[in-house]
């Protein structure tokens, strides 16, 4: 599926539900679908600095796709960081420099991924581009 | 008691609903929310007093200097300083410290010599002088405290023999609640003749503070953290230090005369207070104390008790509570986790249910260290908190603890 397809799922899988506290049971249980990252990468070389909570993400190229894996020591955290694997994970990377991640706003996570909130997911998203573009310039060579 | 209900409707941001839900605030060791007299007091300097200080001749200008250094009296006045010149105002108590520091502690500090802190304080009231003691090639002692956050006084007393030149310590610790025996720590450094800075940031809006008492040498604290404007805050220091202190900003209003090759300084406060000061801020903090002396340092120390106690109760009975700081002296400070939940993960769903607390280190990374945790939930209460928020906020717990688990 290409990313504007999945996202456009997870939008409407949160549709359904009007009540905060809803969104983020959801939001919960999804993190512990997670594709889990390796435990021999799971060292401070793979840990996003953020202030709160910690995120590991690794990433591998495969047949011109880019595989995303991770973990995070917070539910929250990890549900919003599968997110952004099943958006990111196995596409290209063409396609992951292009999206802007919109679906985060429509669902209402928005604020996850501002600045002032110390939880790491903005480097992370700018990490998973950052890994994208190496492959990129790698496959190029 | 206080009458709370009608200290809320002073409160204008008490009023709102976040995510639909009524907002609870209990943040209040980051900063409390400020009254409508104190927002008046801003929108009314700005309204018809504005105009800069100590320099016009004009109507305005004096009419605003007067207010400026009758707030300077009315702060003197409240923590029973000898002068109203030992009142120099700062942008808070981090500049406060930093002050003192920076002038104190390098007409002190020789290569080799040591500053005295407690293993509680905020950074704000570490950094300084552990960068103090990096530079003379010292060495920045620290009183341990046990594990219900208590300062251990004996380890104190043996640091004290390593004569330190300086002891800063806070009055009460914003991450464990704990308030230090400041007077019997501040007694026993000076039978060693050593000058001790207290860092007051979280007492000043919680108990009556009188300087000549305590004996302290050096008193901080920030207009926000007691229902005061931002960027405003006091340091008062003793006059025999303020005076043998060399300035520390240098700039105008702060100098006596000047020419290209030298310059004599101010008087007291003026030498410590270069440049334009945060007029109106000050006016707000002024303000703000006086709200605080209307309802009374018993009456809000006797409220806010309640609600801790009250507050710690209903937390033990939630499973796998962990309180840290459980010192017998105890400010309304409650840092907490459950069992393994992440402190950001309780912090983000409390706050979809309308609840603002701190979760993190709280500045005082050191303090988390000694309990081996990342960081801690942090719920702090204020005058115009209620039991009433405090059952929402236990439920709202549960709630959340039952999500996570
Ligand atoms: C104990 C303590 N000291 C110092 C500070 C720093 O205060 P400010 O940021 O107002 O300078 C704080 C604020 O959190 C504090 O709680």
């Amino acid at each position: 599926m290409k990313t504007e397809e999945i996202q456009a799922q997870i939008i409407s899988e949160f549709a359904a539900f009007d009540d905060w506290m809803d969104k983020y049971n959801l939001l919960i249980e999804m993190g512990k679908d997670t594709p889990m990252i390796d435990a021999r990468f799971k060292t401070n070389n793979h840990l996003i600095s953020g202030c709160q909570s910690k995120v590991w993400l690794h990433a591998e190229y495969v047949d011109g796709k880019v595989f995303f894996t991770a973990d995070s020591d917070a539910v929250i955290t990890k549900g919003i960081v599968n997110l952004l694997i099943r958006a990111l994970s196995g596409q290209s990377p063409d396609d992951i420099l292009a999206t802007d991640l919109g679906f985060l706003d429509q669902i209402g996570l928005k604020e996850h991924l501002s600045p002032t909130r110390s939880n790491g997911l903005l480097s992370m998203v700018q990490q998973m581009k950052l890994y994208a573009k190496v492959f990129k310039l790698k496959a190029g060579n | 008691m206080p009458d709370v209900a009608s200290i809320r409707k002073l409160f204008p941001a008490l009023h709102q609903e976040v995510y639909g839900k009524p907002l609870i605030y209990l943040d209040n060791a980051a900063t409390t929310q400020k009254p409508q007299q104190v927002i008046d007091r801003l929108v009314d300097y700005y309204s018809q007093e504005n105009s800069n200080i100590h320099r016009g001749v004009h109507h305005l200008s004096q009419k605003a200097t007067l207010a400026y250094e009758s707030a300077r009296v009315f702060i003197a006045g409240l923590i029973n300083a000898n002068h109203s010149h030992e009142i120099i105002f700062t942008r808070g108590t981090t500049e406060s410290i930093n002050l003192v520091a920076s002038s104190l502690g390098n007409l002190l500090m020789q290569q080799g010599d040591k500053v005295l802190i407690t293993a509680m304080e905020h950074h704000s009231n570490l950094v300084p002088w552990q960068q103090l003691c990096i530079k003379h090639r010292g060495e920045l002692l620290v009183t341990r405290f046990d594990e219900t956050g208590t300062t251990d006084l004996n380890h104190f007393k043996e640091l004290l023999t390593r004569k330190p030149k300086i002891v800063a310590i806070a009055h009460i610790s914003n991450a464990l609640g704990t308030i230090n025996p400041i007077q019997e720590m501040i007694r026993l450094s000076h039978e060693q003749g050593i000058p001790v800075l207290v860092d007051g940031a979280q007492s000043i809006a919680h108990s009556a503070i009188d300087v000549q008492q305590l004996d302290c040498d050096f008193f901080a604290f920030s207009a926000h953290k007691a229902y005061g404007p931002m960027g405003a805050g006091v340091l008062y220091g003793k006059t025999k230090w303020l005076e043998k202190m060399p300035p520390y900003h240098f700039g105008g209003e702060m100098v006596d005369k000047v020419n290209f090759t030298e310059t004599t300084f101010n008087i007291l406060p003026f030498k410590f207070e270069a440049g334009t000061p945060n007029v109106e801020a000050v006016l707000g903090m002024e303000t703000a104390l006086k709200f605080v002396k209307e309802i009374g340092y018993e009456n809000i120390t006797a409220h806010e008790d309640a609600l801790l106690r009250y507050a710690t109760q209903k937390l033990m009975e939630i499973e796998d509570m962990k309180i840290f700081g459980s010192s017998p002296h105890k400010a309304a400070v409650i840092s907490f986790q459950i069992g393994n939940i992440h402190p950001f993960d309780m912090g983000t769903l409390l706050d979809k249910m309308g609840i603002a607390v701190r979760t993190g280190h709280h500045c005082a990374q050191p303090v988390m260290d000694a309990f081996d945790v990342p960081g801690t939930v942090r719920a702090s209460f204020a005058v115009y908190n209620t039991f009433q928020e405090i059952d929402t906020f236990i439920a709202a717990i549960k709630k959340a603890s039952a999500m996570l688990a």
